[in-house]
């Protein structure tokens, strides 16, 4: 297979930051709307990212990742170029139906540019006419700006504090797409499941069909343990394997949101355990460094 | 010669084994029983009759020559009793721990009619320990034949088919999805009843016999089946990814937090080591009063975990009685031991919520035998006004589970109409060249009969491929083939790479 070595490195602010791994299989078999489980080593927890890209000729695959907790974070300190995952495995769950439609609107609510985007490719490659519209907390966040545009006919960006783009969130985007073109086929939505949310509500006075991406707590990812079971309409779905993508229309978003919180506490004492261990590493290494120093001082 | 052994000479009482004391090892991980000393050993060994007509070997699904690997022991000659064991079953030491045997060899030994029956599983599982601990491995000269065999999945039934195709001299690959091969011995049985030393060491003999295992190999998303057959190289494949899927019981409140699949509790806690948290990432908060819905293995493993993991007070709710309970008796008995309270005819009909999402209890009705349903089994009844609340802040379902929908989802290989996958008698699947076994055929089975399942496909795919085992004599009596004895000579077929 491969060994998962990451061979690019790309920061774009002080949280988000891409890898791209080595593994042409799952470049090969990767489509939209995709996902990988990764694990950053053999005590990690099994942690699932989008596939935000994949280039067949390389033979890689790329991750967008914000650093929200314990595992984001670390990999964040360990993913240099050149180093390997312990696990990564995918692609995993259904590809997003790239349907006829000929009309598309697609949504990207910060992190969730990144996984939108194969989609925006896909639709613009099988002859649709793509409106991209994305939104970020500020000017400062906006990445992959010129990658998007160049892949859709029009681009709406917008900023909580005004400060490039529309002022407002992306509902106003989308708001403003529709009633320029009253013939919208679809709409894909990813990003904060508030988000997602806000824009299923937005398109439905309009009846426009609405596609999201949900990201619940996931294990295995294989069908197997169940935890990331959603409520679509009045039935329960597992997202690895029945999803990600859902119709936004019928998502039950309170219920992910409340589900999403399951591990709080945990999720917590996890992250104050690693940094509690990166302070004594920090201390040991310095420590150490000054004994060294110190010891080649004599000579 | 020995003398004839009746059962008035024989010992009397099976003999016992000795096992962790029930308060200090519901703190611990480690293994509950400790397994027979050679004295032991040889003590049960001559409980057994030797009967001439054998019911025993009826009563195993793989027909283990258990009279013979019996008299061994009694010998003392332990590689002996190894040897005949593993002409049928390759995981003696997993075998012996977790079949029910109850139901099936034991179940029917003689020495049962009137005695307690012989510890057919305790005397299986002394030999396949020793094994593991002297390092014997049976590894026959295996002459290459250049076929190409890919298996699908790491559980017991991958793993027997991938053993029986690497000894005819193929070129095995084994392909797990997790990070780590072993199936639901891996994550679902947890490590005081089956600890991972004994599952390694078993992937390891295989790794001797030359099988390769790949896993973070999402088969059907990463390549099909298809795939494999056409582009890969593959000349034959065996599909044995197992069941999954767990059931929800579909009552409101079935997605509140604190209610989560005896899977994932199982999962968290044994393959990603929730219980070493926060050494290991992956938490598994556990709750003060923890209820366990349904009496089976899963469901004994969900309790058990959850004591072990600190819960103050477990609950079993099961809607038949115990005379139904599916779990291997020794299971329930440990279980029993270890402080669970078990809640027969008990059914739950909702969930109840804190006010904020979370699981504050869970309202039950009794239940009552009626008449036999399709299984046979008497079918419970709700005892109309008969609701009740447990206070619980954890619950567990271990009702059982669906086929896994990714074949399915990724293949064009038939399914049955509850999608489990379609096969015929010899376990080849519609698509020519593709066999299939164990959980995702059966449903959820043992893991004897998935290992027995593997080897079962293996013989097929041996057929299809046109080889057959050259050290096995022909037992065709006199048949001839163009005129050839086909009892005189070793036939292989050797592809030409
Ligand atoms: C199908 C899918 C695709 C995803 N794609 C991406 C992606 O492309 N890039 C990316 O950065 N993240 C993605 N996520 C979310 C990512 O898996 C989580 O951010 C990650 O597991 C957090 O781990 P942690 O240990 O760093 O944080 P934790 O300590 O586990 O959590 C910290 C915070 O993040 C929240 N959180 C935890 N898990 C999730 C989750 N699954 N979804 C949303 N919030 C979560 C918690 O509620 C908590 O507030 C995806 C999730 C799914 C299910
Ligand atoms: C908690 C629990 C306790 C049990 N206790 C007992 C017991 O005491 N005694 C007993 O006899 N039986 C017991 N069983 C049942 C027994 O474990 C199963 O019947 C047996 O393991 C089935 O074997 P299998 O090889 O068919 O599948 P599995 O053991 O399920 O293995 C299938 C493997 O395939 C992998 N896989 C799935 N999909 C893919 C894919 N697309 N690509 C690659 N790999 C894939 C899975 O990750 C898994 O590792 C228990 C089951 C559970 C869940
Ligand atoms: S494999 Fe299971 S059923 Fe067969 S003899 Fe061994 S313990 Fe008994
Ligand atoms: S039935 Fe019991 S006593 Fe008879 S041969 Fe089998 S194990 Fe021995
Ligand atoms: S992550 Fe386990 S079933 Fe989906």
């Amino acid at each position: 297979m491969s060994n998962f070595e990451i061979v690019t490195r790309e920061d774009f602010s002080d949280v988000t930051y891409l890898i791209e791994i080595f593994h042409p299989l799952m470049a090969k078999a990767a489509k939209p709307g995709q996902f990988v489980i990764v694990m950053l080593d053999e005590q990690g927890e099994r942690i699932p990212l989008t596939i935000a890209d994949f280039d067949r000729e390389k033979g890689t695959i790329t991750l967008v990742i914000q650093a929200v907790g314990k595992t984001t974070r670390q990999m964040q300190e360990a993913c240099k170029v050149g180093t390997s995952l312990y696990a990564l495995v995918g692609p995993m769950g259904v590809p997003s139906t790239i349907s006829h439609a000929k009309k598309v609107v697609c949504v990207g609510g910060g992190l969730g540019v990144a996984p939108v985007y194969p989609q925006a490719r896909a639709f613009k490659e099988s002859g649709a006419y793509v409106i991209g519209v994305v939104g970020f907390r500020n000017k400062g966040l906006v990445f992959w700006e010129d990658k998007f545009r160049a892949c859709c006919d029009e681009f709406i960006i917008c900023t909580d504090d005004g400060s490039v783009g529309i002022k407002g969130l992306v509902t106003a985007g989308i708001t403003q797409a529709i009633e320029k073109h009253p013939d919208i086929d679809e709409v894909v939505a990813i990003g904060p499941m508030i988000m997602m949310k806000g824009c299923a509500d937005t398109t439905r006075p309009y009846k426009i069909k609405t596609m999201v991406s949900l990201n619940p707590l996931m294990v295995d990812g294989t069908g197997m343990c169940g935890g990331c079971r959603v409520k679509i309409g009045d039935q329960v779905k597992f997202a690895c394997v029945d999803g990600p993508d859902f119709d936004g229309h019928k998502v039950d978003f309170f219920d992910l949101m409340t589900r999403l919180r399951r591990y709080t506490k945990e999720e917590r004492m996890a992250l104050e355990h690693w940094e509690k261990g990166c302070r004594l590493q920090k201390a040991i290494d310095k420590k150490t460094a000054s004994a060294i120093k110190k010891t080649t001082a004599h000579k | 010669m020995a003398k004839k052994k009746t059962i008035r000479t024989i010992p009397q009482d099976r003999t016992p084994m000795l096992e962790q004391d029930p308060a200090i090892r519901s703190k611990n991980f480690e293994e509950v029983a400790c397994g027979y000393h050679p004295d032991d050993a040889l003590r049960e060994s001559e409980r057994c009759l030797m009967c001439p007509d054998q019911p025993c070997v009826a009563g195993c699904p793989v027909n283990i020559n258990i009279p013979g690997f019996i008299q061994k022991i009694g010998e003392k000659d332990i590689r002996g009793a190894y040897d005949i064991l593993t002409q049928t079953s390759l995981l003696p030491a997993i075998c012996g721990r977790v079949c029910p045997q109850e139901n099936q060899c034991e179940g029917v030994c003689t020495v049962g009619e009137s005695l307690e029956a012989v510890a057919i599983g305790r005397l299986e599982r002394f030999v396949g320990d020793t094994a593991i601990r002297e390092g014997w491995v049976n590894i026959p000269y295996i002459e290459k034949n250049n076929f190409k065999v890919g298996i699908v999945g790491s559980g017991p039934a991958g793993m027997a088919c991938a053993a029986d195709m690497a000894k005819a001299g193929c070129d095995v690959t084994v392909f797990e999805a997790f990070h780590q091969a072993g199936g639901v011995l891996k994550y679902g049985i947890p490590d005081f009843r089956l600890p991972n030393a004994v599952i390694d060491a078993e992937i390891n003999n295989l790794i001797k016999l030359g099988v390769k295992f790949e896993c973070n190999t999402l088969v059907g998303r990463l390549f099909t089946i298809e795939q494999m057959v056409s582009e890969m190289g593959f000349d034959t494949v065996f599909v044995g990814v197992g069941a999954g899927y767990p059931t929800m019981l579909g009552i409101p409140g079935d997605s509140l937090n604190g209610v989560l699949s005896a899977n994932e509790l199982l999962t968290r806690c044994n393959l990603m080591r929730a219980r070493d948290f926060p050494n290991f990432d992956t938490p598994q908060p556990m709750g003060k009063r923890v209820a366990v819905v349904g009496a089976g293995n899963t469901a004994m493993d969900a309790m058990r975990v959850s004591i072990r993991l600190g819960a103050e007070k477990v609950y079993c709710i099961y809607r038949r009685s115990r005379k139904e309970a599916p779990a291997r008796a020794e299971e329930l008995h440990h279980a029993e031991q270890e402080g669970i309270e078990f809640h027969w005819l008990t059914n739950p009909v909702s969930v109840l919520n804190d006010g904020e999402g979370n699981v504050r209890g869970m309202r039950c009705v009794r239940m009552e035998l009626g008449e036999p349903d399709e299984s046979g089994r008497r079918r419970p009844i709700p005892v109309a006004g008969s609701e009740f609340d447990f206070e619980v802040d954890l619950i567990v379902y271990a009702i059982g589970t669906n086929a896994n929908p990714i074949m399915g989802q990724t293949s064009g290989m038939r399914l049955n109409k509850w999608g489990y996958i379609d096969t015929d008698g010899t376990l080849a699947t519609s698509l020519a060249g593709v066999f299939a076994g164990g959980d995702i055929v059966t449903g959820a089975a043992t893991v004897i009969e998935a290992m027995g399942a593997g080897r079962k496909a293996a013989a097929s795919m041996k057929a299809y491929l046109g080889i057959r085992d050259s050290k096995l004599p022909y037992d065709h009596d006199g048949e001839k083939l163009f005129g050839i004895n086909l009892g005189e000579r070793n036939y292989a077929r050797v592809k030409i790479a």
